[in-house]
């Protein structure tokens, strides 16, 4: 009975439940919690996009934020500068950082481990340079505020949602975008391509003499990672109402880098875990003291001792205690 | 079949191989033995493509495969082994022929199927051949030293080769476990016809599988030749045997 119950509790599917959940946000919750909301979906998909490196391919990439600054950079001028529709300016942002990390990947995938990881850092620092410079058409150290949102009248005419504000809106496309993107990159991993990045993650020399192309295929990763990062960027770049060059400078990588480990790199929803934990955790912190840095400091340092797998990882190992295996979901 | 001709690899001035010559022909057993350091497995690295030669050529169906890229190489009927374990440690036991079976196939590039459910067919017929039907969910670090190098070797035959090239396939096992090791390589190799070469510590097991057996002695081959006439070559007693 108990078993009966543990494996229907494993087979519910619970991604849509929470899915539905967080569209639910706008009607139960306050502005404040949508803006948290907002604010944990797009970091989710920042994270799971570099999980696709570091926990599926075994890659550690320091400079992950080049590709979500460059996917809220071109959002935010196509349709700051040029007017440009919200779907086409999405598109673009993913298309320009899948461009950037192909280029930028042909070389990092030249090396590995820590030499890979430095190159990874080195261009997301040239591209924050670009960005803090080029005035004419990234605003420079300025930026580019007032980043319109979408138009998004059209949802007027849906009961329910019609007399819901602009941010909330704006809420609900960014979770439809997210979970979509993330069942995309679900779907790779779990596919023959997706096995072969497990492949070489576990074996590199191996993975060569089973025929796998490793450089390719690294690099093929890279440009998946970054076009997801890049589709988290833009949505970023409309939620904060302006494109800055701080969203590409290198302590954002880091802070994606935390999520990703703070969740757990073993699972896919490792990094969700980490990206809601850390959002939560910043907000609640900043509200009562101003050494919060000193304070969540200290809490990640306690969480990471006590659940060294991660979040997930810590979850996954009290459901086997009581006899779950609801571990199955492997990055 | 596999043709090895006058290779040479030198690391910082220090020659490992020494323009080494030998010749495989198809469906046959060879064994390359010499002492530690004797430039075996560097050897093994030039005609996988691991190491690039500073000179000769390696042949397999009298194409030319020198300095390819190891997964090159792979795709054209080579298969190996290596001497230190070299499996998929944190994936299934399936899950690490699987792999192999869909490189092989060339499904790789596929991203959207579930690969859950590819190749359990040739999977399993695989693991069982190899003996390990039953520990196909295991994860494969899991396994005993001996089970590993089967997996080893199911993830090598994964790919159909012609070729298998085995670096000390029962290094480290136990006797009864070389003796299974060796029973199961001989009925492989017979069955699927393949050309098999191999480096090896253990003499008996050398002379008990071994159609063909070249000494290599400081990056040289000092012997090359059947097994009677290796084992009575006084140069090879002399520097290998030791008597």
């Amino acid at each position: 009975m108990m078993s009966r119950i543990g494996s229907l509790c494993v087979r519910l599917p619970w991604m849509f439940f929470a899915f539905l959940a967080m569209l639910s946000i706008p009607w139960f919750g306050s502005r404040y919690d949508v803006f948290l909301g907002t604010q944990i979906a797009i970091d989710s998909l920042f994270a799971v996009s570099l999980n696709l490196l570091v926990g599926t391919t075994g890659l550690v990439s320091f400079g992950h934020v080049a590709y979500f600054g460059i996917g809220a950079y071109v959002c935010g001028i196509l349709m700051k500068t040029y007017g440009a529709p919200f779907i086409v300016a999405l598109l673009a942002a993913a298309m320009g950082a899948a461009a950037c990390a192909a280029v930028f990947g042909y070389f990092c995938v030249r090396l590995t481990r820590i030499y890979f990881a430095m190159l990874t850092l080195a261009f997301s620092q040239i591209v924050w340079a670009i960005c803090f410079k080029w005035d004419d058409v990234t605003g420079g150290d300025q930026g580019l505020p007032d980043v319109p949102y979408p138009d998004l009248h059209w949802m007027s005419a849906i009961p329910a949602i019609g007399e819901l504000r602009i941010d909330d809106r704006f809420y609900l496309v960014a979770v439809v975008v997210v979970a979509l993107s993330l069942a995309v990159m679900r779907r790779i991993i779990g596919s023959p391509f997706g096995r072969m990045l497990t492949a070489i993650r576990e074996n590199r020399e191996r993975a060569a003499f089973i025929g796998v192309n490793v450089r390719a295929y690294e690099l093929a990763a890279f440009v998946v990672a970054g076009t997801f990062a890049g589709i988290a960027g833009a949505l970023f770049g409309i939620f904060n109402r302006g494109v800055f060059a701080d969203y590409v400078y290198w302590p954002k990588s880091a802070e994606v880098m935390i999520m990703v480990i703070l969740g757990g790199i073993q699972y896919f929803w490792g990094p969700v875990a980490g990206a809601a934990t850390l959002v939560l955790l910043n907000q609640e912190i900043t509200s009562y003291t101003e050494y919060w840095p000193l304070v969540l400091g200290v809490i990640l340092v306690v969480l990471l001792y006590a659940f060294p797998g991660g979040i997930v990882g810590g979850i996954a190992g009290l459901a086997r205690l009581v006899g779950l295996n609801g571990s199955r979901v492997r990055a | 079949m596999l043709e090895v001709h006058r290779v040479s690899k030198s690391f910082n001035g220090f020659l490992a191989v020494a323009e080494v010559s030998l010749t495989v022909a198809a469906g046959q057993i060879a064994a390359v033995i010499g002492p530690n350091g004797a430039g075996k497995s560097t050897l093994f690295n030039l005609i996988t493509g691991h190491l690039r030669p500073n000179d000769g050529r390696v042949l397999i169906d009298g194409r030319d495969i020198t300095g390819l890229a190891p997964h090159r190489i792979c795709a054209m009927g080579i298969g190996r082994s290596f001497q230190r374990t070299n499996i998929f440690p944190r994936l299934t036991v399936f899950e690490n022929v699987q792999a192999a079976l869909l490189a092989h196939q060339g499904r790789g590039p596929n991203f959207w199927s579930r690969s859950q459910a590819l190749c359990r067919g040739e999977g399993e017929e695989l693991l069982a051949s190899i003996g390990l039907a039953d520990q196909a969910h295991d994860v494969a670090g899991t396994l005993s030293y001996g089970n590993q190098k089967q997996l080893e070797l199911g993830i090598a035959l994964a790919s159909d080769p012609q070729v298998l090239l085995l670096d000390e396939p029962t290094a480290g096992m136990s006797a009864s476990e070389t003796h299974e090791a060796i029973a199961l390589l001989g009925r492989i190799a017979r069955e699927r016809g393949l050309t098999l070469l191999f480096t090896e510590h253990d003499m008996a097991v050398v002379f008990s599988i071994a159609e063909k057996i070249a000494v290599m002695h400081q990056g040289r081959i000092i012997a090359d030749g059947s097994p009677a006439s290796v084992r009575a070559d006084s140069e090879v007693r002399r520097v290998y045997l030791g008597r």
